[in-house]
């Protein structure tokens, strides 16, 4: 089956400083893609390449199969590319089905279509099991930060995308919360979509991933399936870009 | 997927709903109450302490007296509404009178061209306080803090050095002097009852046909009733013969810039709540950043909230110069920009943006205009009125920290 996203051979510079060296990247659909490695790895400057908000230097951009140009957050969101970032984007101020459309909100003439983007959301929420809200017209403010996460998360698989970025949605999580989070991205995985996780926790990725990306310093260490290898594996490709016969020889990728 | 989403886990009532709002309230979400409060509570200090108070001539002044005011906190709602602000409303709206003076007196246009100047004007300043504050991100408070110094020397140039110029022109008189006629009066109850009414049993019924929860008749009843029997008593009130000599000249009705002012709360009300841009106006004001990602232009809506303040400053500097049948270098001046930051602030819009209605302006508007001319009538001194309306404004203020403090406490807001 052809990967949903597939990189290659990507780099990107930000003036001197080289951030992603030849890096390769796969996500398929319906499997969760961890994407794991140190702080300064080069996480977040992938995903905002892939996300269009930063140019590639150079490589190969495929979606579904297709080379395709992505210069703008516009761009990716037209392919079916959502990231849900770290800070969530959401606005205190507005309810939950306001911030799911904001932005992109229905309208009959040039007013807003209330009914039919709360039944829509309403359908949304369901199809992922959401049960913890209350009402879906409560503000955003009254919502706790496994509810707020799981509302970006439902913002983003609105639009029919094909691909969901998420970065270390449960960061700032208890454990409860936490694992309401993780069963979500799960069940999005299950439905059909390409999950991509960046975590820096090493129970999550074990416990929904089925394949993990490392990047160490900016190249790509090794791409695995994540029932292949053991925790200590990982750890240590984060840590040193190898692993027994995994990994970067020599600062190359094997 | 048989799981829903837990949409009804009670059916709607009023006794939900009235906890629901019981439950806002004491989260620090305090909306028009104390404005609400604060009116009820002045009106029976100020009608025990002067009987004169509480008369139909009086209660038609409040009008009047409040107008301007009141339509320049409503544009100023818009400008708050982002956490912006704009201290040159003011002057503002005393240059766009000085234009329309002019425009009439001097250069003898007729009202709709003087009108449309004056309005067109205050386009022009809120265009350019907006590209300032949004394109060159200067903050707002320099901003119009210089404009309100530029246009209050632009006032002085245009009515050339403190003399006044007389408006004259009938129909502009007529915004502040003339009265609907007593018939008319009731019509424009009716019309306005009738219209809210249809407005809330159409959505209701919409929502219920898609099985969305919708508010239940007997609120909407106790709104529609509310609506009509305050409205009732004000109309009934002011079409009391007001005239101390009714046989010379005749003074009952509606004052005529009360259907002004529904006009335009009618018109925002509806472009805040049900258009995509005030919904975008909400985002940005809540959080800008998250508004830029959902792909609104924000500096866009930056200078669109200017333009608003500024051209409703405008008509309430036309509504000004209606009133004192001139326009001089201190119209738009003095305590005009307090009041109106007070007025929108008392009626619970936030000096923190992302939280307001044009309504609160028209009830802070009132509670204004309340004070003033309770103040006035107790024979108060402009020195006391400023202490005490520069008191209310820090106390509406501190109201709506106080009450933001205790919302992140609670986690309402």
């Amino acid at each position: 089956m052809t990967p949903v996203l597939e990189l290659r051979g990507i780099d990107k510079s930000f003036g001197p400083v080289q951030v992603l060296h030849d890096v390769a990247l796969t996500v398929r659909a319906g499997e969760v893609t961890a994407l794991v490695g140190d702080n300064g790895a080069g996480k977040s400057t992938l995903v905002k390449c892939v996300g269009g908000i930063h140019p590639i230097d150079s490589g190969e951009y495929l979606f579904e199969g297709k080379p395709v140009q992505v210069h703008s957050p516009r761009d990716a969101a037209a392919l079916g590319i959502e990231i849900v970032y770290q800070d969530l984007a959401l606005c205190d101020n507005l309810d939950i089905v306001q911030n799911m459309f904001l932005g992109r909100e229905n309208k009959r003439g040039i007013v807003l279509d209330e009914d039919t983007m709360e039944e829509m959301a309403a359908r949304t929420l369901a199809s992922l099991s959401v049960k913890t809200v209350k009402s879906i017209r409560q503000h955003v403010s009254s919502l706790s930060g496994g509810q707020r996460q799981t509302v970006a998360i439902a913002k983003a698989v609105l639009w029919n995308s094909k691909v969901v970025i998420l970065d270390e949605p449960t960061a700032a999580l208890g454990v409860a919360q936490t694992a309401q989070v993780l069963e979500l991205v799960r069940r999005l995985a299950d439905q059909g979509l390409a999950v991509v996780l960046i975590s820096h926790n090493m129970n999550d990725v074990f416990a929904v991933s089925d394949r993990i990306a490392a990047l160490y310093l900016g190249r790509m260490a090794a791409q695995v399936k994540t029932s292949d290898v053991t925790h200590s594996q990982v750890v240590e490709l984060i840590t040193s870009g190898r692993s027994g016969d995994l990994g970067l020889t020599n600062g190359v990728p094997a | 997927m048989t799981a829903t989403i837990e949409q009804k886990p009670e059916a709607p009532s009023i006794t939900s709903n009235v906890r629901g709002y019981a439950e806002r309230v004491r989260g620090g979400d305090m909306g028009a109450l104390p404005a609400v409060l604060g009116l009820i509570v002045l009106c029976t200090v100020f009608a025990i302490m002067r009987p004169s108070f509480f008369t139909a001539v009086n209660f038609a002044n409040l009008f009047t007296q409040g107008a301007a005011v009141t339509v320049i906190a409503m544009g100023l709602v818009f400008v708050l509404l982002l956490g912006e602000i704009d201290l040159s409303a003011g002057f503002a709206s005393g240059v766009c009178a000085a234009v329309l003076a002019i425009l009439l007196a001097e250069q003898g246009q007729p009202w709709y061209v003087a009108v449309l100047a004056a309005i067109a004007t205050g386009t022009v300043i809120g265009t350019v306080l907006g590209v300032l504050v949004a394109k060159l991100g200067i903050p707002s408070f320099v901003v119009t803090l210089a404009a309100f110094l530029g246009f209050q020397g632009l006032v002085l140039v245009l009515v050339e050095g403190g003399t006044n110029i007389s408006v004259r022109d009938e129909t502009i008189l007529a915004i502040s002097n003339n009265n609907l006629s007593p018939v008319l009066s009731w019509g424009l109850l009716a019309a306005g009852v009738g219209g809210y009414a249809a407005i809330q049993l159409l959505r209701a019924r919409k929502r219920t046909k898609r099985g969305l929860i919708a508010d239940p008749m007997s609120l909407i009843a106790i709104r529609v009733g509310a609506l009509a029997v305050l409205g009732g008593l004000a109309v009934y009130a002011l079409n009391l013969e007001r005239s101390r000599n009714a046989a010379l000249v005749s003074l009952k009705g509606v004052p005529a810039v009360v259907p002004i002012i529904i006009v335009l709360l009618v018109i925002w009300t509806f472009v805040l709540r049900r258009t995509a841009f005030g919904r975008h106006l909400y985002a940005v004001g809540g959080n800008a950043e998250a508004a830029r990602r959902a792909g609104i232009n924000v500096d866009r809506m930056k200078i669109s909230a200017f333009v608003i303040c500024s051209s409703m400053a405008a008509i309430g500097g036309i509504i000004a110069a209606s009133r004192a049948s001139s326009v001089d270098p201190n119209t738009g001046g003095s305590n005009v920009l307090l009041y109106a930051v007070g007025a929108a602030v008392i009626g619970g819009t936030s000096l923190f943006g992302g939280k307001g209605r044009v309504l609160d302006a028209v009830l802070g508007g009132a509670v204004v205009a309340v004070i003033e001319n309770g103040m006035g009538l107790m024979g108060y001194g402009s020195d006391i009125k400023f202490i005490v309306t520069g008191s209310v404004l820090l106390l509406a203020a501190s109201v709506d920290a106080l009450s933001r403090k205790r919302a992140a406490a609670t986690g309402l807001r």
